[in-house]
């Protein structure tokens, strides 16, 4: 038993360790002790690890200065880290997210570098190449992700323009570039010394590609489909993790990432459904998505209502549904939300949640928010489980959602949004949409709910809405 | 400009044309108003009210001088008199059968509004008094019935005997027909509703009543209009309403027919024929009746017990509500003819509601108006129209099979082209990990997306492993990088899973 075999079960233990996180992480009754397992398997990597790399240094100049940096590495990240996510606001949790997602990118990138400076020490020259291969792919995966994630990030905290990138030929710019990675790499494979500095400014040119691939690739997708974009983030920064596993031949890292990987192309798989956008067009960077017609329809006139009616009408209602979107994120409006919820059931209404698979920018964005609010999850229904509901439902209150409740995604099939399966809310009785003004939504779609003849709009900024709301029901 | 709220002249009429709720919000479309003195006394709405929502109470001269006049009842030739030249006047006033009234408006230079004359286009609903109105009184008609009715409506098993529950019949199930099947079964009556229109029996459903249907061949009419009823059919409906009136309790008529006498329904035979004690409220009362023996506004009882309500003011006998939503209607309509909020009233004829309302303009007349289409014909749509996206047909069987055996035969030829084992033994992992994660998240629940993704954001943290493994190294430049990116995958790994606790420590499930 040497320290190799032992790094190398603890590997074994770390990957089944990940395999029970996920999988417990898919139920809300497992899903704490998903994370136990989670934490765990990742403390048995690291030590196991950290050991060996102790271990190894042996051999190595200036050991000291390599065992100190290391664990002074790990202990900065981990104070950054867990102070990042201390302070984040729940509504901040789709940037931090992505940004996490740049940093997998990042190091994927130094790893492939490293693995350039290094060289292979295989001295089969059909082994050389393939190292040469993996190191051109792990770090383009690795600096796609990147820059995507940065981007992302960007967009996602208003720094930088949601709508989508629209260059002359975009689909042409991401085809263009992978072909042209694809012949960098195999010039850079065929190269004999792997170390001239040809080579390395050859890296150093598909990296830059990568990089503004990344950029561009995110840069191109509308701001309304950040929630797979992340989740798509998400599965490259596993692949990106894969591919420096096989850099250096560590299952653990290839089990990992692909478990990542696969995981989160299927989860922003599961979203595009839900959305009824093409998963590759998405994922390759809003690739053919066109301009929807016109829309100059005049739609007539909606009616207004004040708080007070608002909260007479709740008091007076036996069920009542709230859809909550990006809106109710963005004005705070959850714990008010909350106290209305407890409110209304404590007066005997019935208060349900329902929630869009795409509400917010992050999927499940609102359940962590309501959660956070204190509301009982299981009143917080999905779309599929409360859509035939509607009809026999007194009051929804939309708040802060506009194209996720939409009628034209099933009722024009001119409407850019046309197919979109979305919560059908005036089915119900009476409709009450909280909103700032009359503008479009995300998509850029006027909403012809505001309009119906069961809906009033309730002007403001959500969160003083809904408290005058709840003054008005004491 | 200057509303007038006058005291309505209509002996005991107890509405008035706006509240101390509505005048605020005329004041916030830039209007001055004045009430008449007592104009609100018998809707709750006293002076004191008025002034309290800083409104002027005047007397009725400083109200008829005003620019703008809104009042409920058309108004008499007396109050037409001391409208001055080139006033508005805003009231219901029955246009259709009222040609002096118009004619009187005109010879007096003003221009009249009439709010009866709204049409009824969805846009325009906020302004239907008649429809507001009519639901009130809807609600008032099953609570005289319960006064007269003497006995209680919800059905009850009690210690001294069972009380069968009342039984009550509505005919029309329009606006008032409907408020008054929700009044009655919400006092727990039982209620059976009938309608000439058969597609509102779903309305009716929703209300808490059963639709009585009528046996017989019904015409799908191509038009949208019910066709003329054959003479079969009307005698199974007469039949219908014998049978229905006899067994109920109390019965409610609402049919009207536009611009003619309400259509008789329950024949003096069946009145006849009705228990002793039984209620008949008569909505339609102020044109002719539905019932025979209704007389307008009076209460009668017949030689066997029947009591004929004909009041023709059950709105009013809410006079409060009545007038909160009369005023609100002219608020509604006020905020369409004042799209500047600047308190000046403007009529835009290209607007076919202000175009409906507008009997007499400035001493013409301006009645009728062009017909208005109540169902919007589609507006036609651009001819480059997008095509309509389908949601996609799931992939057919066989081409997921293609798929799946395409990639295993990829999969073959990379490992068969593959140098060495240990590069085999490495895409076998990754094979089967691919796999296990595509099931592992296969049944994900949805509101849990976001704790899942950061975890496994944490986990794919576990690239620190990889800068671990070359930190240890001679090249200085390598003991860098690898530093860096241990530090940034340290924060991946650290915060992914901090962050995920604190999401998952708030899920908690309700008592």
């Amino acid at each position: 038993m040497d320290m190799n075999s032992i790094t190398g079960a603890a590997y074994i233990v770390a990957a089944l360790l990940f395999i029970l996180s996920l999988a417990g992480l898919s139920k809300h009754e497992s899903a704490k002790n998903g994370l136990t397992f989670g934490i765990v398997g990742m403390a048995v990597a690291l030590v196991a690890t950290v050991a060996s790399t102790i271990d190894v240094s042996e051999y190595v100049d200036g050991r000291a200065l390599v065992i100190v940096l290391m664990l002074a590495a790990i202990a900065v990240g981990a104070a950054i880290g867990i102070w990042r996510a201390k302070i984040v606001e729940m509504t901040g949790m789709p940037e931090l997210i992505a940004m996490l997602h740049s940093f997998v990118g990042l190091a994927a990138v130094a790893i492939g570098w490293n693995g350039h400076i290094l060289g292979s020490h295989d001295s089969m020259p059909s082994l050389i190449n393939i190292h040469e291969a993996e190191v051109a792919i792990g770090i383009f995966i690795g600096a796609v992700t990147f820059t995507g994630s940065i981007v992302a990030n960007l967009k996602l905290s208003a720094k930088m323009k949601s709508a989508p990138l629209m260059l002359p030929g975009k689909n042409f710019i991401n085809i263009g570039s992978l072909v042209l990675f694809a012949v960098l790499t195999a010039v850079y494979v065929a190269m004999d010394t792997h170390d001239s500095t040809g080579a390395t400014l050859l890296l150093a040119v598909i990296t830059l590609l990568a990089l503004a691939l990344g950029w561009h690739l995110v840069a191109s997708i509308g701001g309304g489909d950040m929630p797979v974009v992340v989740s798509m983030l998400n599965s490259y920064s596993g692949w990106a993790a894969a591919a420096s596993g096989f850099l250096l031949g560590n299952d653990l890292l290839i089990v990992t990432g692909a478990l990542v990987g696969s995981s989160g192309a299927y989860l922003s798989y599961i979203m595009c459904k839900a959305m009824n956008r093409s998963f590759i067009s998405v994922i390759a960077g809003g690739f053919g998505i066109e301009a929807g017609p016109a829309d100059d329809k005049d739609y007539g006139e909606h009616r207004e209502i004040q708080a007070e009616a608002a909260a007479e009408l709740l008091a007076g209602a036996s069920s009542v549904v709230i859809t909550p979107g990006y809106g109710m994120a963005v004005a705070q409006a959850q714990y008010p939300v909350a106290d209305l919820t407890a409110k209304l059931r404590a007066k005997g209404v019935d208060v349900r949640f329902g929630i869009h698979p795409v509400a917010g920018r992050l999927p499940g964005h609102m359940n962590v928010l309501l959660a956070e609010a204190k509301v009982p999850y299981d009143i917080v229904l999905e779309m599929d489980e409360i859509n035939d509901d509607f009809p026999e439902t007194d009051v929804v209150l939309v708040i802060g959602a506009n194209d996720t409740v939409n009628p034209a995604a099933s009722e024009d099939p001119t409407s850019p949004i046309a197919g979109m399966p979305v919560l059908e809310v005036w089915n119900a009785k009476d409709v009450i949409v909280f909103k700032r003004s009359m503008a479009a939504g995300y998509a850029g779609v006027q909403n012809p709910l505001f309009f119906r003849d069961n809906s009033q709009m309730l002007f403001g900024d959500a969160k003083d809405r809904v408290e005058d709301i709840v003054r008005a029901l004491d | 400009m200057l509303i007038g709220i006058p005291r309505e002249s209509k002996p005991g009429e107890s509405l008035v044309a706006a509240t101390a709720k509505t005048v605020s919000q005329l004041t916030n479309l830039g209007y001055d108003v004045i009430v008449e003195s007592g104009a609100g006394d018998l809707a709750d709405q006293p002076d004191t009210a008025f002034t309290e929502a800083g409104v002027r109470v005047g007397t009725t001269q400083e109200v008829w001088a005003a620019d703008v006049i809104v009042k409920v009842n058309a108004p008499t030739d007396e109050e037409i008199g001391r409208l001055k030249q080139g006033a508005t006047i805003i009231s219901m006033m029955a246009p259709g059968r009222s040609p002096e009234l118009l004619d009187k408006l005109q010879a007096q230079g003003v221009t009249g509004l009439a709010m009866d004359a709204v049409p009824r286009i969805s846009r325009a609903q906020s302004m239907d008094v008649l429809s507001s109105m009519a639901n009130v009184a809807g609600y008032r008609a099953v609570v005289e019935s319960a006064h007269e009715f003497g006995r209680m409506f919800t059905g009850q098993v009690t210690a001294a005997g069972k009380i069968p529950p009342a039984r009550v019949f509505v005919v029309g199930a329009g606006v008032a027909g409907l408020a008054a099947i929700g009044a009655a079964s919400a006092m727990g009556a039982i209620v059976r509703a009938f309608d000439v229109r058969p597609e509102v029996a779903e309305q009716v459903e929703s209300m808490g009543a059963q639709f009585v249907h009528v046996d017989m061949e019904q015409e799908v009419s191509s038009d949208g209009y019910a066709k003329e009823m054959s003479e079969a059919q009307v005698a199974a409906t007469a039949a219908m309403y014998d049978e229905e009136a006899r067994a109920a309790d109390i019965v409610i008529t609402t049919a009207l027919i536009p611009g003619r006498p309400a259509p008789s329904l329950i024949t003096a035979e069946t009145v006849a024929g009705m228990k002793n004690g039984s209620v008949i409220v008569d909505m339609a009362a102020a044109n002719g009746g539905n019932a025979a023996g209704t007389v307008t506004d009076q209460k009668v009882v017949t030689a066997n017990g029947v009591t004929i309500l004909g009041y023709t003011d059950l709105a009013g006998r809410l006079a409060a509500q009545t007038s909160q939503l009369y005023g609100t209607n002219i608020v509604n309509l006020l905020k369409l003819l004042t799209p500047e909020k600047d308190g000046n009233l403007t009529l835009d004829f290209d607007d076919v509601v202000q175009r409906g309302i507008t009997v007499v303009r400035d001493g013409e007349s301006t009645w009728p108006p062009p017909a208005v289409q109540v169902s919007a014909a589609p507006t036609a749509a651009p001819v480059a129209a997008a095509p309509a996206k389908e949601p996609k047909p799931p992939m057919s069987a066989g081409t997921k099979t293609g798929i799946a055996l395409g990639a295993i035969a990829l999969f073959w030829l990379v490992n068969a082209v593959a140098p060495t084992d240990e590069l085999r033994r490495h895409f076998t992992v990754l094979m089967l990990s691919i796999v296990i994660g595509y099931y592992v998240i296969g049944k994900v629940a949805h509101a849990l997306h976001t704790p899942l993704m950061s975890v496994t954001n944490a986990i794919s943290g576990v690239v620190v492993v990889g800068a671990l493994v070359q930190v240890a190294s001679d090249d200085k430049l390598v003991v860098g990088l690898s530093a860096v990116a241990i530090l940034l995958a340290s924060i991946n790994v650290f915060g992914g899973f901090a962050v995920t606790r604190r999401m998952l420590a708030m899920f908690s499930k309700g008592a």
